[in-house]
């Protein structure tokens, strides 16, 4: 007999595990608590899915990046004016965020701020000129802890487990921006009008002069909230974030150290926590306790 | 009992159609929004809520002041206010549903507002919020009804009804206690990160809840058969002034803990607010000076008791408690915690024209509803021969 | 019967609201759907049976697997694997490259407006070439 009795209670003890809760939500990739949000939930997995469900929805292994927890670290002394805008342009071409000249309703990813504004209280009437005068680059910190996610009332801004990228899920917001108040960086942007003309007739016309969004990512709709996502879609492709690419072309041509650097705050041997070992860093509103995840070396 | 609302005279028929205009005016206005986006109002990335938010805090407000009859009557058999608890109960209603409206009004993307009970999040207040403001909605509708069927069949409200009183009482407390907790849970937005904000907010609503209803008695005194009762406004107008003091005093007490220690973060509000920015005045700032001259101006004319006691100066009082509360709650409680902005910038909000259309169209509807109910009950007591005080 | 006119008018104004959609689109019946399926692929990521009556749930769990979880790939019932992605699976080149020949035909027919493409872009489709531009 191929089967033994040793053999068969270890089958069904396995077969047990896996289809007890915590094995089972592991084997498909989504944490326990997701798992749980959506059985509670009920509604969200129509009956009709479950089938689905059991089939294996993997990652396509080795060509993502991975990481326990991602983080930045923004190396001041390097950035320059040139560098930083093409940090905003490359981020906001991949993206698909829309030029908008009204900055009421303005959208941005990335963008330069003065010292006096990304570290509010920090300045005082001595500082450095040359630091005033430094282009900083401020972005959403993808905070260990972010206020922005415990306020949204559908998960629709969520931190995935895996790698502590705060994300949004565009299908499922409601355009409350609970998340806005609730963000004390003021990394958020809501579509306040229509941010792309939807596809159609009139398109061509109103591209005249403006280049026409790519295909390769979504737009958005009016009425969503939307923010930096760390990339989290060129990460699954292997590669680093746009902003961070950038700045390191430009700083390799201009042979300067990198004003970006991209890892895994997790493994001591990346490349950030290097940086993190060789400078004194700081982050934004740390007495907020949100722990931000991007450092800057002032 | 829904039949008495469709009998009536000239004027009555003339406020509907009037209030129905007005609905009518706003919903093409949002219909417009709901078409370009939230773009045609006056608020921005720095400024993410704005006239829409305020009216919703406020009215929380008004509705959680039901219980202010309520309580009274219920747990210290305080008759008098037997006559106008169903007027107390009626007006929530019609607040709770201005607060859903101006949440509906405000959302960048209604259609998809079941998401909130498709993905529910318990760690989120707007969740509870949303929980408690309808379940509110609920209880008044529930008891009011069903104490006003009682009382037009002339038999003492059913037993059973009681626990559903008793419970109106905490939640009435609890709507505005989570309407509160929506600001005051917030890191770095000095503004509102203080534990105050939910007394605060109970004491402004505690005068601005019975000031509005003051004026409603004495609007269905002047039109209907039915008269609330001498005795019932002057006890109305005894917890105006406790409520408005005491707001004014949460106020000060707030004042002296932003200003004694002299945090940057928690002080740039209040300076803005109350004195513009670097040299220019915005529009803002008039008028919250106005709301706190109007509301001392009414602590006077209430705290002294000949003023208070006269009808026509209480009326006066009321006029100035609502305006007041409702500048600062409605107005500059949610520009205020927005502007400086987290980055310590400066974006002036005023709302727009779609906007306001759209804010009076929603107040056109919480009257219309009310008006509604207020000639339900106002017949209802008439015929029961309940009409002389 | 008190006020029998007015009921009965008000009976049958009701009745001709609630059966306005009939009578408006009375004989004006849409073209039946002529859905194109593509030429080179064979096969879809499930059966067509299941395809037909629930792309819509696959669709929902390919986006909340991709945005929420980050699982990006998909084993089909025939054992291949497939990235979950509209943009590039489902409409790729092969497959149903040209969203008015497929997607549109159903949902116009049906009169059903997803709101997928407020965002996402199809596919660019060059105008069909007449057959004597060809040469």
């Amino acid at each position: 007999m191929a089967v033994n009795r040793r053999k068969f209670l270890k089958i069904g003890g396995a077969s047990i595990l896996a289809f007890g809760a915590k094995p089972a939500a592991d084997a498909l990739g989504i944490s326990p608590t997701e798992w749980l949000d959506e059985k509670l939930g009920g509604f969200t997995i129509p009956e009709t899915l479950l089938h689905l469900f059991r089939k294996p929805a993997g990652s396509v292994a080795g060509e993502a990046l991975t990481a326990k927890r991602w983080a930045m670290v923004v190396n001041v002394r390097a950035l320059d004016e040139e560098i930083a805008e093409a940090c905003k342009e490359a981020c906001h071409r991949v993206h698909n965020v829309p030029e908008i000249d009204n900055p009421k309703h303005e959208i941005k990813w990335i963008w330069q701020e003065e010292y006096e504004h990304v570290f509010p209280g920090q300045q005082h009437e001595h500082v450095d000129e040359a630091l005033k005068k430094l282009p900083f680059l401020v972005m959403c910190n993808h905070c260990f802890n972010p206020p922005c996610c415990r306020v949204c009332p559908t998960k629709a801004t969520f931190k995935r487990k895996k790698d502590g990228i705060v994300l949004m899920d565009m299908h499922r917001c409601i355009g409350c921006r609970f998340c806005m108040a609730a963000c004390p960086f003021g990394a958020r942007s809501f579509n306040w009008i229509i941010p792309w003309p939807r596809a159609g007739a009139e398109e061509e016309r109103r591209f005249k002069g403006k280049e026409p969004p790519t295909p390769d990512y979504p737009t958005r709709a009016k009425g969503v909230v939307e923010k930096c996502n760390f990339c989290a879609e060129r990460l699954a492709k292997g590669q680093i974030p746009a902003c961070v690419e950038v700045s390191q072309e430009l700083c390799k041509k201009k042979g300067r150290e990198p004003a970006l650097v991209f890892g895994d705050l997790e493994d001591p041997d990346s490349e950030v926590r290097q940086l993190l070992r060789l400078h004194y860093t700081i982050r934004r509103k740390p007495e907020l306790g949100s722990h931000p995840n991007v450092y800057y070396i002032v | 009992m829904l039949e008495k609302a469709f009998v009536g005279g000239r004027k009555y028929w003339l406020l509907i159609a009037c209030l129905l205009g007005v609905i009518g005016v706003g919903f093409i206005m949002w219909l417009w929004q709901f078409r370009v986006g939230l773009g045609i109002t006056g608020m921005s990335r720095d400024v993410s809520w704005g006239f829409y938010i305020g009216q919703f805090t406020y009215l929380v407000g008004v509705a959680a002041a039901g219980v202010m009859v309520v309580l009274p009557y219920y747990l210290h058999h305080y008759k008098a206010f037997g006559r106008i608890t169903i007027l107390a109960e009626f007006m929530a209603i019609g607040a709770v549903s201005m607060c859903l409206l101006f949440i509906l009004v405000d959302l960048g993307n209604p259609v998809r507002m079941i998401n909130v009970l498709l993905h529910p999040t318990p760690r989120s207040v707007l969740f509870w919020d949303m929980i408690v403001l309808n379940g509110y909605l609920f209880l008044n509708i529930f008891v009011g009804w069903n104490v006003l069927s009682a009382e037009r069949k002339g038999s003492p409200p059913p037993g059973w009804i009681k626990p559903f009183i008793y419970l109106s009482i905490p939640w009435a407390i609890s709507i505005h206690t989570v309407t509160a907790y929506l600001y005051a849970g917030l890191p770095g937005r000095g503004f509102w990160l203080t534990a105050i904000m939910a007394p605060r907010f109970l004491s402004s609503a505690f005068c601005a809840g019975p000031a509005i209803l003051i004026l409603l008695c004495l609007i269905v005194r002047k039109t209907t058969k039915f008269d609330p009762g001498k005795e019932q406004i002057r006890t109305l107008g005894s917890i105006v002034t406790y409520a408005l003091v005491l707001n004014v005093f949460f106020f000060l007490c707030e004042l002296f803990t932003v200003f004694y220690s002299q945090i940057p973060g928690h002080m740039h509000h209040f300076h803005y607010l109350f004195f513009g920015h670097e040299g220019h005045v915005v529009k803002l700032v008039p008028l919250m000076w106005l709301a706190f001259a109007c509301m001392t101006a009414a602590i006077v004319l209430l705290v002294i008791p000949v003023t208070r006691r006269n009808e026509g100066i209480l009326t006066v009082a009321c006029v100035l408690t609502v305006v007041g509360t409702w500048i600062d709650k409605g107005f500059g409680l949610v520009v205020g915690g927005f502007v400086p902005n987290p980055l310590e910038r400066i974006t002036d909000y005023w709302p727009t024209v779609p906007e306001t259309l759209i804010a009076l169209g929603v107040w056109a509807t919480g009257f219309l509803i009310i008006s509604l109910l207020y000639k339900v009950a106002t017949s209802v007591k008439v015929e029961v021969g309940a009409g002389q005080a | 019967m008190y006020d029998g006119g007015k009921i009965i008018a008000g009976i049958i104004i009701g009745l001709l609201l609630l059966t306005f959609p009939i009578w408006y689109g009375l004989g004006r019946a849409a073209p039946k759907p002529d859905v194109k399926v593509p030429v080179k692929e064979k096969e879809c990521v499930e059966p067509k049976a299941y395809m037909k009556n629930y792309h819509m749930q696959l669709l929902d769990l390919w986006r909340d697997s991709t945005v929420r979880v980050a699982k990006r790939s998909f084993i089909a019932f025939n054992g291949k694997k497939y990235e979950m992605s509209l943009q590039k699976t489902c409409m790729s080149a092969d497959c149903h490259a040209r969203k008015t020949e497929f997607c549109d035909q159903c949902h116009n027919y049906t009169g059903v407006v997803p709101y997928c493409w407020d965002c996402h872009i199809p596919p660019k489709e060059e105008p069909k070439r007449k057959p004597e531009e060809k040469h």
